[in-house]
């Protein structure tokens, strides 16, 4: 009697806390977007609708990187520090691969560029892939039942590897990716708003790729597999599950979509760098978190949201000011919200 | 079980594969006493650089110490570890220099070393408390990216505000370290004299400050781990609610750890700060926060002789011997008869430059071979091996407890 009265108690004191940090986050919320909001009537819509498109277009990149994050994440619980740099061998892969298919730069970017473009795109995605499976094959699988900072450590050297290996291969410069996307821009209404060609592109690729993989786990053999070695890998197991290659396939679906992302970069903003994954990992990892780890379509959405955070904080405040204000939103969603804005889907990971 | 004697005997009766760590500081220690000698003895007295190198390190040990609190002993993931040293190092940067007269405030501080060395473990402590207390309820993952975050936003803090921390450029012309009194002699090449407020310089100064607060701090670190705190450490460590059913304030013990170590990285920062009379917010990014994290895990978690070995092997593998690669690859080419790779020539670089790019490479398989080879690490903790190669607790696991009963 006296220990339900006490569990009672606990549990409303724990629903009010949780109801004192929503508010305050509301709060903030609503704070920052009228802050915000001051801003934006300032300089007029069309500008505003410009900054909105750029945040998507980022947004859509950051998601792709953290999809992998936060399947690998549900998956084998590592962070794999490597995954930030296989996005940027998808971006120096396809590079390489541009003049082999006769792409090069000024080339009038029409019809007959897709065709070439899209054989790149598989083949760089498909290399990221088995790069990344590898890398879980030498470095993270024999270590599977070792203290659970031995692979973090491993993860962290084969990211050293990888960007050495990309240093040795194209030098340290910035390296000009050719912009092959047509340069045309759609006019938005009467706002004066344009959304440039490549915008929508990314956004449009972005999309059908997480679509894909989100039916790709939802409905077919393996996925459910994957889902099944996520939440308990020993049941799984038990359950005829091959879990090596379940772990295998995950890490390549993730890799894949990391590579699709870095061509998707390099095409975009034209120009890659071999130490490129650190910051965009570092960032696409907090979009992982913020939409609550080891959850695909948090993942997602976190990447978006990550996106228009960093295009708003750019476009309307000071840009040296927006890393501090994502990993400050990052640790006030971690404090108010342990489970990231999507958390409640997290069971199922 | 005390006193150098005592400790001398230690070394001597324990069988180093049962525990080395009795070895590994005796040979920390005659090797801290032995290196400036020999360094001294083998350049013929232009030993300077190689002492304030090992001076360095010892930042790093420290750092590692500290880091060893908090992961091996606590077992919480903490990858923003460099925020506090740079809180630290700041702290030593305002307090003790003539920088604050630029800053809105036009008035500079000079605060003696020592006690700045105390304000700079206080300050990193209690932004230690003010992350952790309202993280620290969170799953351990969880605490590792807020960590993360932490360690991201502090430097770009630093580097932001330029109006009090001239920003990228960083705050130079810091003061050095004095003695009140100070007695010279022939050992410095003076005549014998007694010196009021004494300013410590050369790197020797530095160096034995530097191996005396490392000193400090092991036994610091060795008497918390077998203290009360330290059981529960290990206890949180190794299972959260078996250790809050047995009475100990999960909560309360982890803020401890957190903030311990946030107060060793803060000590750490101020010497620091002292030693390179300059700080700048590059020199506390993520990479710095990561070099530790390897320095603990690959020296082995929660042993403390093994986390020193770590520290100081990373250490010089980073800026002794990845460094002084491409110089010797040249050497070698030239004597070898290879002679024409050392010019860059076309598309290649020269030989120098072409090692100099491989120092990611190198770097990165060392760590992953390193792990691979030896997951627990390089002398990992007795009770940690035990579990691990064991599996199966034949024997009590609890470290010298039974040696050195102790309720602190």
């Amino acid at each position: 009697m006296l220990h339900a009265m006490k569990n009672a108690r606990a549990g409303l004191l724990a629903g009010r806390r949780g109801r004192l940090m929503n508010a305050g986050l509301a709060l903030l919320i609503g704070f920052s977007l009228i802050v915000l909001a001051t801003k934006a009537v300032a300089l007029g819509p069309a500008y505003f609708i410009q900054i909105v498109v750029y945040g998507f277009a980022d947004g859509s990149i950051y998601a792709l990187i953290a999809l992998g994050y936060t399947m690998v994440y549900g998956i084998v619980e590592l962070i794999n520090f490597a995954h930030g740099d296989v996005f940027t061998l998808g971006g120096f892969i396809s590079l390489s691969l541009l003049p082999v298919f006769g792409l090069i730069e000024g080339q009038s970017a029409g019809p007959e560029v897709i065709l070439p473009l899209l054989a790149i795109f598989v083949i760089s995605m498909l290399a990221c892939g088995v790069v990344n499976v590898t890398i879980e094959r030498v470095a993270y699988r024999p270590l599977r039942h070792a203290p659970r900072l031995a692979p973090l450590i491993t993860a962290v050297g084969m990211s050293f590897v990888l960007e050495g290996i990309m240093f040795l291969w194209r030098g340290p410069f910035n390296l000009h990716y050719p912009s092959l996307l047509p340069a045309d821009t759609i006019a938005l209404g009467p706002t004066g708003a344009t959304i440039a060609f490549k915008d929508l592109a990314v956004i449009v690729i972005a999309l059908v790729l997480m679509v894909s993989l989100s039916l790709f786990v939802e409905r077919t053999k393996l996925g459910k597999a994957m889902r099944a070695t996520a939440q308990d890998r020993d049941a799984a197991g038990l359950m005829g599950i091959d879990i090596n290659r379940t772990i295998a396939a995950t890490f390549f679906i993730g890799a894949v979509l990391a590579g699709a992302g870095g061509m998707i970069y390099g095409l975009y903003f034209n120009n890659v760098v071999f130490d490129l994954g650190f910051n965009a990992g570092l960032v696409a990892f907090t979009a992982a978190v913020f939409g609550g780890i080891g959850n695909i379509q948090g993942a997602a959405i976190g990447g978006l949201v990550i996106g228009m955070i960093q295009s708003l904080s750019d476009g309307y405040f000071d840009s040296s000011w927006t890393q501090v204000i994502i990993f400050a939103i990052l640790i006030l969603v971690l404090v108010f919200r342990p489970t990231g804005i999507m958390g409640m889907r997290v069971p199922e990971k | 079980m005390s006193g150098p004697i005592a400790s001398l005997r230690r070394v001597w009766t324990t069988d180093p594969r049962q525990d080395p760590n009795p070895l590994v500081y005796f040979v920390l220690a005659v090797t801290a006493v032995a290196y400036p000698i020999w360094a001294q003895a083998s350049t013929d007295g232009q030993g300077d650089f190689l002492i304030s190198v090992l001076a360095d390190a010892g930042v790093y040990v420290l750092l590692a110490l500290g880091l060893n609190v908090v992961v091996g002993f606590a077992g919480l993931l903490d990858l923003g570890y460099a925020a506090f040293f740079a809180i630290g190092a700041y702290t030593y940067a305002f307090l003790a220099s003539e920088h604050l007269v630029v800053t809105p405030l036009h008035t500079a501080v000079h605060l003696p070393f020592w006690i700045v060395l105390l304000i700079g473990l206080f300050v990193a402590a209690g932004f230690g408390v003010i992350l952790g207390a309202p993280t620290l309820r969170l799953r351990g993952d969880y605490l590792a990216i807020v960590t993360l975050g932490f360690g991201e936003i502090v430097p770009r803090i630093f580097k932001n505000l330029g109006e009090w921390t001239s920003g990228v450029n960083g705050i130079a012309a810091l003061d050095k370290p004095q003695l009140p009194l100070w007695i010279q002699g022939p050992w410095s090449g003076d005549p014998f004299a007694v010196v009021q407020d004494f300013k410590i310089i050369g790197s020797l100064g530095f160096y034995v400050i530097m191996v005396l607060l490392v000193g400090l701090c092991i036994v610091l670190v060795n008497n918390l781990r077998v203290s009360r705190i330290g059981r529960a450490w290990m206890a949180v460590r190794e299972d959260e609610v078996a250790a809050a059913a047995m009475g100990v304030n999960t909560v309360r013990i982890k803020l401890l750890a957190f903030a311990i170590g946030a107060a060793f990285s803060g000590f750490a920062g101020s010497f620091y700060g002292a030693k390179l009379s300059l700080v700048s917010p590059e020199n506390f990014g993520f990479t710095v926060s990561i070099t530790i994290l390897v320095m603990v895990v690959l020296g082995g978690m929660g042993n403390i002789g093994g986390v020193i070995v770590g520290s100081l092997l990373i250490y010089s593998i980073i800026f002794l011997f990845l460094p002084a690669l491409p110089p010797l690859a040249e050497s070698w080419a030239t004597s070898l008869g290879f002679g024409s790779l050392v010019p860059p020539d076309g598309d290649w670089p020269g030989i120098g430059q072409e090692v100099q790019r491989l120092k990611f490479l190198i770097f990165g398989l060392i760590l992953v071979l390193t792990m691979l080879l030896r997951p627990q690490g390089l002398i990992p903790s007795r009770a940690r091996q035990q579990e691990l190669v064991a599996g199966v607790h034949d024997e009590p696991v609890i470290e010298d407890l039974e040696a050195e009963p102790s309720d602190r």
